[in-house]
């Protein structure tokens, strides 16, 4: 059984189209991932899918019921994390789990060992106010309370943003673990090194999707030539790389990665010309590992 | 029922914790009462009064004597001469002046006919013509203790009912009543259930099986037991600090309370329901809800006085309602019979603004 399928779902604000013909279907035990940047229709998906929201256009199901028509059964049955902090600030971590496991009509105690991982984390600030954790802390109790009644979908919009590294880590390791419970997840983020933790992957632009595969599928598939660059003067380095002919370039980490245009080739010792002409120094090149940032990039050109 | 009582446990921590909102719920109904009762009043009380005495006889001295051992008048001075009367109106030292014009006595015993005068500064009418109110009945009464049968003399024997001391107080508290229901009811419930929204939290709340109108249950309960507490606090107020009594039926009073509760909740919820932002909530709750109940309840300005555009609309004001029912049970002491219409229309304005609200109450957002 599918956990989630979305059939050709749009959506509109005041004309304008957010979500425009959307479909993909979830693997039960998958986490699915919906990487795009701000304002590509992520939010609007997972609205729509938790039953916040009417599609102007197509159907969705989750768990095999429909979002218009079974809304009650989709809210008993699915966990959802809002992209913005949406507890209640002034109840302290405790309370807050608590009222959340009592909506649901559980306790706290019935499905603790779904949740025993992160709330030990939380345990020494139980009896803080929600409002005065940090931004990893409140992610980690906001998924506690979406996660306390063992939901079978869990929507995630994005959980990570405005965390930490450390903890983004320990939230993804997090994720899998549910996934071994079974938990189907989709999850959103606008951090492309964060796809390479999912099943498979969306990327969206502009409210549609342009491709959905698995990082390793989209990895592997890159096709194109991709070298990276170093030279002492980075900013003058990256102006000169946008005068290579048939190429794209942008900054990665401490290195300029560029990639070659589908149908074109390139060797490195023509570029290191290239760059020795415009007056650069200490320049190093060489060939890159294709990483999913680097598929995304090319997609989304 | 326990998800219930846990949402409402929960609502309670939220005002329990906010000092603001505590101050705003508890000290503003203590503050107003105080305000309207003592400062707002319209008693006139220790006016300054200057007497000329142009008599000096133990008539004129009897009148004095009354008029200085009343609560009303501070007597400035006792002159002889007219003249004094306007340079001490200017200077703002007395309100009014007492004229006790001469063979006062005499002519009181021969001719059976005494004048006397008095000049009051009109520049604030209201207080003129009650210090002229003050002071007429204290020379009536000096009158009839002369226990002399005049032929012909028509004395009007006027009684002012359920108030006859016309304090200000018993009209106030009623008034203030309604006033801060309606503040602390329609404001609170509104605010609460908009800030929500705006917080996130219904988003996540519509996303588990609490019914929606469950959400709106538990904001009202804490709301509704706040302001029941409020009308005792203001009630023990005014029996004991303002001496204003209750004479009817306390229950009846704390019953017809819990309906203009009632309504007043039903109206934050329907606010709630329309307004997406705290701002426009509280915006609303005041512009809308709040200046029509200090104009058109009755207890600043008679309703009978305005054109007939504004009296209708004051009728579709649940204070003005609630106002009357007030004064009829606390300051007239009328039981149900008399108040039974009235509450039959807050009944009616209540289940129309609930309907309302649970029609247009979104299981979505947008």
């Amino acid at each position: 059984m599918k956990a989630v399928i979305a059939e050709n779902i749009s959506k509109q604000y005041n004309g304008k189209p957010a979500v425009e013909k959307v479909s993909f279907e979830v693997d039960e035990g998958e986490i699915f991932g919906l990487i795009g940047p701000d304002g590509a229709g992520k939010t609007s998906i997972f609205r729509i899918l938790t039953t916040l929201l009417l599609p102007d256009g197509g159907s969705a199901q989750v768990h095999h019921w429909d979002v218009v028509k079974d809304w009650r059964a989709i809210r008993n049955a699915v966990g959802y994390m809002p992209g913005k902090f949406s507890l209640y600030q002034d109840l302290t971590v405790e309370e807050n789990l608590h009222f959340f496991a009592t909506v649901f009509n559980t306790s706290i105690q019935e499905n603790y060992h779904l949740i025993e991982e992160i709330y030990v984390q939380l345990e020494p600030f139980k009896n803080r106010r929600a409002g005065k954790l940090s931004g990893g802390m409140k992610q980690k109790l906001a998924l506690c309370c979406a996660l306390i009644h063992k939901p079978k979908v869990l929507f995630l919009d994005e959980p990570t943003t405005g965390v930490d590294p450390v903890s983004r880590r320990e939230f993804w390791e997090m994720l899998k673990k549910l996934k071994q419970q079974n938990i189907s997840i989709v999850v959103s983020t606008p951090y492309m090194d964060e796809a390479s933790m999912c099943d498979r992957i969306a990327s969206i632009q502009s409210g549609s999707i342009l491709s959905i595969d698995t990082p390793q599928y989209l990895v592997k598939n890159y096709g194109n030539q991709l070298f990276k660059v170093k030279a002492n003067d980075r900013y003058r380095l990256l102006e000169v790389l946008k005068s290579v002919p048939s190429t794209k370039s942008y900054a990665f980490g401490e290195y300029a990665h560029i990639s070659v245009e589908k149908g074109h080739q390139m060797e490195a010792s023509e570029i290191r010309q290239h760059l020795h002409q415009n007056g650069l120094t200490g320049v190093e090149i060489g060939d890159a590992e294709v990483t999913i940032e680097d598929c995304f990039i090319n997609l989304l050109h | 029922m326990k998800r219930l009582l846990v949402f409402i446990k929960k609502e309670f921590t939220h005002v329990l914790r906010d000092k603001k909102t505590l101050l705003i719920l508890f000290g503003m109904p203590i503050v107003q009462v105080l305000i309207f009762g003592f400062v707002l009043s319209n008693e006139v009380k220790n006016t300054n009064l200057l007497v000329i005495d142009q008599a000096q006889d133990s008539a004129t001295k009897e009148i004095i004597s009354k008029v200085q051992a009343s609560v009303y008048f501070n007597i400035a001075s006792v002159t002889f001469d007219v003249k004094d009367v306007e340079a001490s109106f200017k200077k703002g030292k007395s309100k009014a002046a007492l004229i006790l014009p001469k063979d006062f006595e005499k002519n009181l015993m021969t001719k059976h006919v005494a004048q006397v005068q008095i000049l009051a500064d009109a520049s604030d009418p209201n207080h003129a013509t009650t210090i002229e109110n003050y002071l007429t009945a204290i020379i009536r009464d000096y009158t009839n203790s002369l226990n002399t049968t005049m032929p012909y003399t028509i004395t009007p024997e006027v009684r002012m009912l359920y108030n006859p001391q016309l304090k200000g107080a018993p009209n106030f508290v009623p008034g203030v009543m309604a006033l801060i229901l309606m503040l602390v009811c329609v404001m609170m419930t509104a605010i609460s259930i908009v800030r929500e929204k705006e917080m996130g939290t219904m988003e996540v709340l519509l996303v588990s099986p609490f019914k929606p109108i469950m959400v709106i249950v538990s904001k009202v309960v804490p709301y509704f037991i706040l302001s029941m507490l409020n009308i005792v606090s203001i009630l023990l107020l005014s029996v004991y600090v303002l001496g204003v009594p209750i004479k009817g039926n306390v229950l009846l009073l704390f019953a017809e309370s819990a309906l203009f509760i009632s309504t007043c909740l039903s109206l934050g919820i329907f606010i709630s329901i329309k307004t997406q932002t705290q701002q426009v909530a509280m915006l609303i709750s005041l512009m809308g809800m709040l200046l029509p109940t200090v104009l058109f309840s009755g207890f600043m300005f008679p309703i009978e006085n305005m054109p007939f555009p504004l009296r209708m609309i004051s009728n579709i004001v649940p204070a003005k309602w609630f106002y009357i029912i007030v004064k009829d049970i606390m300051i007239k002491g009328l039981g149900f019979a008399a108040v039974w219409k009235e509450s039959l229309i807050l009944m009616g304005i209540t289940v129309f603004f609930l309907g309302i609200s649970i029609k247009n109450f979104k299981i979505r957002l947008a």
